[in-house]
């Protein structure tokens, strides 16, 4: 959908941003662009709808090249999100919405409509139209911003860094929200961010960059966490890597056993001894309450009016990792597991979610490199064939000139609710 | 230094005159001075080098003394109406120039980009954000233009186009005082409802910022 084809950015200064890269995203994939500051990755997706033009190279989307199009024109069939929104201060979230839509001589009318149905698309409620930005929080106006983004439909989305300066809550929520419109719209994805932990959330793919724009891998999240290309990228991805290659696993196929649970208006007096120390009481209805430590039972009362020590119970959906983090925290040594309505299935021990721990890194590491389950549209695995220079870790520095980056400080103040 | 408040009902008609060729100067002195700022401005703007040579001499438009002005502009104008409105013209441009230059440069970066990443083109842009956006900071500098060619309309007395100055020639010429006083208060009047019929534009004008705290320097809380 995507195509990069020997791209260079460089600057008359004498800065590489892009070197001679050559990348192609497939239809309908989320592609993340990591790296740190100054390694091109802003640069790379700005040069997808020209707000900066390539030295050499040549780039198409959908098979047409940018640089032959309209530039204009061009970014009116490109949706842009970017960081702290950039929305239009003097316009009502409606008419931000409805931006391209207009420009495209859609219509007032029209266009306005349309954007009535994003505001519902990206979870804002009807009433938040009429509003201006700095009316809204930040996560609000990031919505704003996607929505705005997605007003004329367009095949490609391109965001830079949408979520950097949302706090983490609300940072994962808009996480949430773009896997499940992505779910929904399918669209092209290139998406820029420093933080490998939202590379592995959202992406299909994870491109790496490293300083002096180079592309050093582009693999599915699973390949590179496990076998990443080089040292610079193993240091890219952090010392949890195998933690993080746990995130990506889901709960659905480790097995559990069938919950002892007692009901929380049994009476205590009535609780066997024979069920291990620590029970799950459970609502009527199923839903896990907490653990309740047979060997210190109150003198009287039911299991629900009872101490009990906290559960987080999972669904199937939830991660290996956050499995591992429940069964570290629990006091039974066990994650209760329960429906997708929260109703109890069963309990998983300790040990039987760190087998499975164990042996999914393992699968992950030994699957040879041909073999690789091609799940998106087949790009293979772009490596650079160098070992980096320098010792891993020299790459990152900070103080690169970063003509595409300039950083979370370096932008204008933010449009703060008043 | 006594008013004679009987003064005032004989001479309705021609304050009222007076008034009203006062507005007929300091008025278009401030429109002209916008056609003119506005494209200077965003030529300033847009044009680094042209930069400071756009606000220097703006500057130095300004510092020519107003009398002084009115002479050099006789040989050229006459005595009409048009050297007063030249002359204040030209002295409306050092706060609009430099207003209008300072409200671009204050819309932030990442809407200008936004709207060029949208795919809305550089006139365009101009039009309906960057303007816009400005607005507050212009219409400041229209407002101290306007206050400022209210007063100076005086000066022109001197070529016979002073509005309410004349009452003061006048007033000074037969050392009675009370046309004097007369004209000062209309003059102060005069400026005071014009800032606040600006202000009350500026307001209808930018509804994103009802509410907010942060605005240009007001002289008035509310309109």
């Amino acid at each position: 959908m995507i195509k990069f084809d020997a791209v260079s950015k460089r600057y008359p200064n004498g800065t590489t941003a892009v070197d001679d890269l050559s990348l192609d995203l497939p239809e309908g994939g989320v592609t993340v662009l990591v790296g740190s500051s100054g390694c091109g990755k802003t640069t790379t997706l700005r040069m997808v709808n020209r707000m900066v033009e390539p030295t050499s190279g040549t780039i198409s989307v959908g098979g047409r090249n940018v640089l032959e199009a309209d530039a204009a024109e061009l970014r009116r069939g490109i949706g842009y999100v970017i960081q702290q929104s950039g929305l239009f201060p003097h316009r009502t979230v409606l008419d931000n919405i409805a931006t391209v839509p207009l420009l495209l001589g859609w219509g007032r009318r029209k266009a306005r409509a349309r954007a009535a149905e994003l505001l519902e698309l990206v979870g804002l409620p009807a009433d938040t139209s009429k509003r201006y930005p700095h009316q809204l929080s930040g996560g609000q106006q990031q919505r704003v911003g996607v929505a705005r983004a997605l007003a004329a439909d367009p095949p490609v989305l391109l965001m830079d860094e949408p979520f950097g300066a949302v706090d983490p809550v609300v940072r994962t929520q808009l996480q949430n929200e773009l896997l499940r419109l992505q779910e929904e719209l399918r669209k092209t994805v290139v998406f820029v961010t420093h933080d490998i932990d939202e590379a592995v959330r959202l992406g299909d793919r994870i491109a790496v960059f490293r300083t002096g724009g180079r592309l050093v891998q582009c693999a599915e999240p699973a390949e590179l966490l496990a076998r990443p290309a080089d040292d610079f990228v193993a240091d890219f991805l952090g010392a949890e890597r195998g933690l993080k290659l746990l995130s990506l696993t889901t709960l659905a196929d480790v097995p559990h056993a069938p919950g002892r649970a007692i009901r929380a208006d049994e009476p205590v007096g009535a609780i066997g001894r024979d069920g291990g120390r620590w029970r799950l009481v459970t609502s009527p209805r199923g839903e896990p309450l907490g653990w309740l430590d047979t060997d210190a039972l109150p003198a009287g009362g039911t299991a629900g009016e009872a101490e009990l020590a906290a559960v987080r119970p999972l669904r199937d959906t939830d991660s290996l990792l956050s499995a591992l983090n429940e069964a570290v925290s629990s006091p039974a040594g066990a994650v209760a597991r329960v429906t997708a309505d929260g109703v109890l299935t069963g309990v998983t021990s300790r040990d039987a979610i760190h087998d499975r721990a164990g042996r999914s890194h393992a699968d992950a590491t030994r699957a040879a490199a041909p073999a690789a389950p091609s799940r998106t549209t087949a790009e293979k695995t772009r490596t650079t064939t160098e070992k980096p220079h320098e010792p891993a870790g020299e790459g990152v520095t900070p103080d690169d000139p970063a003509p595409d980056d300039p950083g979370p400080e370096a932008a204008a103040p933010a449009e703060r609710p008043a | 230094m006594t008013v004679e408040w009987g003064w005032f009902p004989d001479h309705a008609g021609e304050l009222t005159r007076l008034t009203a060729d006062h507005l007929a100067t300091a008025v278009p002195a401030v429109l002209f001075g916008l056609l003119i700022a506005l494209p200077l401005a965003v030529l300033a703007h847009r044009v680094r080098p042209l930069r400071g040579f756009v606000l220097g001499a703006s500057n130095i438009l300004y510092t020519i003394p107003s009398l002084a002005f009115f002479v050099l502009l006789l040989p050229v104008t006459g005595l009409t109406r048009t050297t007063a409105i030249t002359g204040l013209t030209a002295y409306t441009l050092v706060v609009l120039v430099r207003n209008t230059v300072e409200g671009l440069d204050a819309v932030p970066e990442r809407v200008r980009e936004a709207s060029k990443a949208m795919g809305t083109r550089p006139l365009r842009t101009l039009l309906t954000v960057e303007l816009p956006l400005a607005l507050p900071v212009i219409m400041a500098g229209v407002r101290v233009a306007t206050v400022m060619s209210i007063s100076l309309v005086s000066v022109a007395s001197y070529i016979g186009y002073g509005g309410l100055g004349q009452l003061f020639t006048d007033g000074f010429q037969r050392n009675f005082p009370t046309p004097v006083i007369a004209g000062v208060a209309l003059t102060l009047l005069l400026a005071l409802a014009a800032d606040a019929l600006l202000v009350t534009v500026q307001r209808l004008c930018t509804p994103w910022r009802r509410g907010t705290p942060r605005s240009a320097p007001k002289l008035w809380k509310r309109a």
